[in-house]
């Protein structure tokens, strides 16, 4: 008795082709729809969640407008970030007058970037207030940063007013060990959770040293909002 | 395509319920861990990664089944992939637009769901050898199961890593959290916690039964 | 943000945010192929090689796709690279070493779900890092999962020949060690910057 074996046809190369081509097409049409039909609900949260953050560093906000500031001037913030430019926040009181204006910073920490929305008001040349956006620092430790009150004050009035041609910060901002702060720039690290403090202390100076010296000089231009 | 003499099954309650217990792909099959380990620091984010693996196992697993007489067996495994990162990308932006606060606390493991081992496995090993109905019970029930499994981890993690669950505070100000358990090792510890729990489980039953047998057989 | 330097991102994604044992990433082979030392280093190798070239693969997509704003396509072309990166790692092994091919077997191909893999591509991606820095971290990442996996075969292979209590084997033992172990890495938490 002979044995049969089976003959297992290959699959001709054009109905491969036609059945890609449908799975590639259905699979598009899927994604674009999902990305399409949740856009405007995906760009509501994102401003609701920058507004809140917003409020919460330059209290007494009402409104709030996007700008990209450069070396040449400040342009309303829209489609791609140029190079070199830094983009804020300019936040405005319920009688269009600006309150502040807020920028991100971020730096390295103990686990991961400490990423921080900080208030800036031109009155007292200084930081008025921080917010955490996200990090992945260790419970219980890094994460003081969210709740520690001494920690916390260290923002309340952060010098970091320009030097004399408004180049750069006259003081950088520095972390110093807890216990030795002296100055209104330094910035007093929680006991223990260093890393994570030094984190926050670099970030504003970074972003402080590459916005402040472009924004200062044209923050009068934002004075009233304009819609 | 189904193999002489293999029968496609039928749909009964055994294809929903096989995920859930017998077939955990969690606790048995141990399955798709890094999202397990990873996000399972808090009970909601548990939830909602089991819930978003859910939707996109069983659209997939749908879609794969619609398509299966279709799909030449040369290209399926890179074809079930392409379809299952389809549905990844969709579920993707419905998080963002439901939550954002749950898009970040979920962070890349949503992305990442499109290499969960349980999906490519359910949807080579069911899903292209049944109809329709009975790929998406199975993968409802496997989905069901992985969720439940995700959850048991969770809710263990965040009760004793940060003394509440869903974010209510259970024991009071005062509790000193075991802080590890919300971090990875934590992770590893409570899902080895747990298998060895079902084992030993397993282990009684199965002793009993010897037991009850050697009665049965004395008397 | 990309600060960071060279040695600073390699130190990180080795130590001390190890891919398996701190970001949870590549769990599967992870238990799986670990029990043997012979077979848990060539596939860390194997898997290293992978990720580099899908390192590589992802920056230039994610240039084109950004170009052309369709950034929604990112997920499936990098699932699409990686997956034909393993076919070509199964064909070099198939032809220049058969013997390993075969006794990596079915693991091989299961790199293409590997979240390690896909997770590298997804990160670099997320940290917005240059060319450099995301062959760095590819690098650095493979190098960890190498690491985690030839640290637990070696341990693994010893507890062959203790007495565990049978409710202990398998699995559950396995997890137990990667918590341990994983513990003991979080010692290396801020090195690197």
């Amino acid at each position: 008795m002979t044995a049969q074996v089976p003959v297992v046809e290959a699959t001709p190369t054009t109905s491969m082709i036609k059945t890609l081509g449908i799975v590639a097409t259905v699979c598009g049409l899927i994604i674009v729809g999902a990305y399409q039909g949740t856009y405007s609900a995906v760009a509501a949260n994102k401003k609701i969640a920058i507004e809140r953050a917003v409020f919460k560093v330059i209290p007494g906000s009402k409104n709030i407008s996007e700008f990209y500031a450069m070396p040449n001037g400040i342009a309303p913030a829209a489609g791609e970030t140029p190079p070199g430019a830094v983009k804020f926040y300019a936040a405005y009181d319920a009688n269009d007058r600006l309150t502040g204006v807020a920028a991100e910073a971020g730096a390295k920490g103990y686990a991961d970037v400490v990423r921080i929305l900080y208030g800036y008001s031109q009155d007292c040349r200084c930081i008025i207030g921080i917010g955490v956006v996200s990090m992945r620092e260790t419970p219980g430790i890094g994460d003081k940063i969210l709740t520690d009150r001494q920690f916390l004050a260290n923002f309340t009035a952060l010098d970091v007013k320009l030097n004399a041609d408004l180049s750069a910060l006259a003081n950088a901002v520095k972390t110093v060990k807890h216990g030795t702060k002296s100055h209104a720039w330094e910035v007093e690290a929680i006991s223990g959770a260093t890393v994570t403090s030094k984190a926050v202390g670099k970030g504003i100076n970074d972003s402080a040293q590459s916005l402040l010296p472009k924004l200062v000089p044209q923050i009068e231009k934002l004075r009233s909002r304009q819609s | 395509m189904t193999l002489p003499g293999q029968q496609e099954q039928k749909l009964s309650m055994d294809t929903f319920l096989e995920g859930l217990w017998r077939q955990n792909p969690t606790f048995v099959m141990v399955l798709g861990m890094c999202p397990t380990l990873a996000v399972t620091v808090s009970a909601v984010n548990a939830l909602t990664m089991g819930l978003a693996t859910t939707i996109v196992l069983v659209f997939s697993c749908w879609l794969i089944s619609l398509l299966r007489k279709l799909v030449p067996k040369e290209v399926r495994i890179a074809t079930y992939i392409v379809i299952i990162a389809t549905f990844v990308t969709a579920v993707d932006y419905l998080i963002q637009a439901v939550s954002l606060a749950l898009y970040d606390a979920l962070g890349a493991f949503i992305q990442l769901i499109v290499v969960n081992c349980i999906i490519l496995g359910r949807a080579e090993a069911h899903a292209s050898k049944h109809p329709p109905l009975v790929a998406l019970t199975n993968a409802l029930g496997m989905g069901a199961g992985f969720t439940i499994g995700l959850f048991a981890l969770g809710a263990v993690r965040e009760i004793l890593g940060s003394g509440s669950l869903f974010g209510l505070s259970l024991f009071g100000a005062d509790f000193q959290p075991w802080v590890v358990m919300i971090l990875p090792p934590g992770g590893f510890f409570v899902l080895g916690a747990w298998l060895l729990l079902f084992a030993w489980w397993k282990r009684r039953k199965g002793g009993r039964a010897l037991i009850a047998e050697g009665q049965h057989h004395g008397a | 943000m990309g600060h960071e330097t060279i040695s600073q991102i390699v130190v990180s994604a080795l130590l001390a945010n190890n891919f398996v044992l701190a970001m949870f990433l590549g769990l599967c082979p992870f238990l799986g192929v670990s029990g043997k030392l012979d077979t848990a280093f060539p596939m860390g190798v194997a898997t290293t090689f992978v990720m580099l070239v899908a390192s590589l693969c992802a920056y230039g997509l994610n240039l084109l796709l950004s170009a052309f704003h369709l950034e929604f396509l990112r997920l499936i072309a990098y699932i699409v690279v990686i997956a034909s990166a393993v076919l070509l790692v199964e064909m070099v092994l198939k032809k220049y070493s058969p013997a390993l091919f075969r006794a990596l077997g079915i693991y091989l191909p299961l790199i293409t779900t590997n979240c390690a893999v896909l997770g590298v591509a997804l990160f670099q991606t997320a940290r917005e890092y240059d060319f450099l820095q995301s062959m760095a971290f590819s690098f650095g990442g493979g190098a960890g999962f190498t690491l985690a996996l030839v640290l637990m075969a070696s341990v693994r292979e010893r507890l062959q020949l203790s007495d565990i209590p049978g409710v202990a084997q398998g699995t559950a033992l396995s997890l137990m060690l990667a918590g341990i172990l994983s513990l003991a890495f979080m010692g290396f938490a801020g090195m690197g910057g």
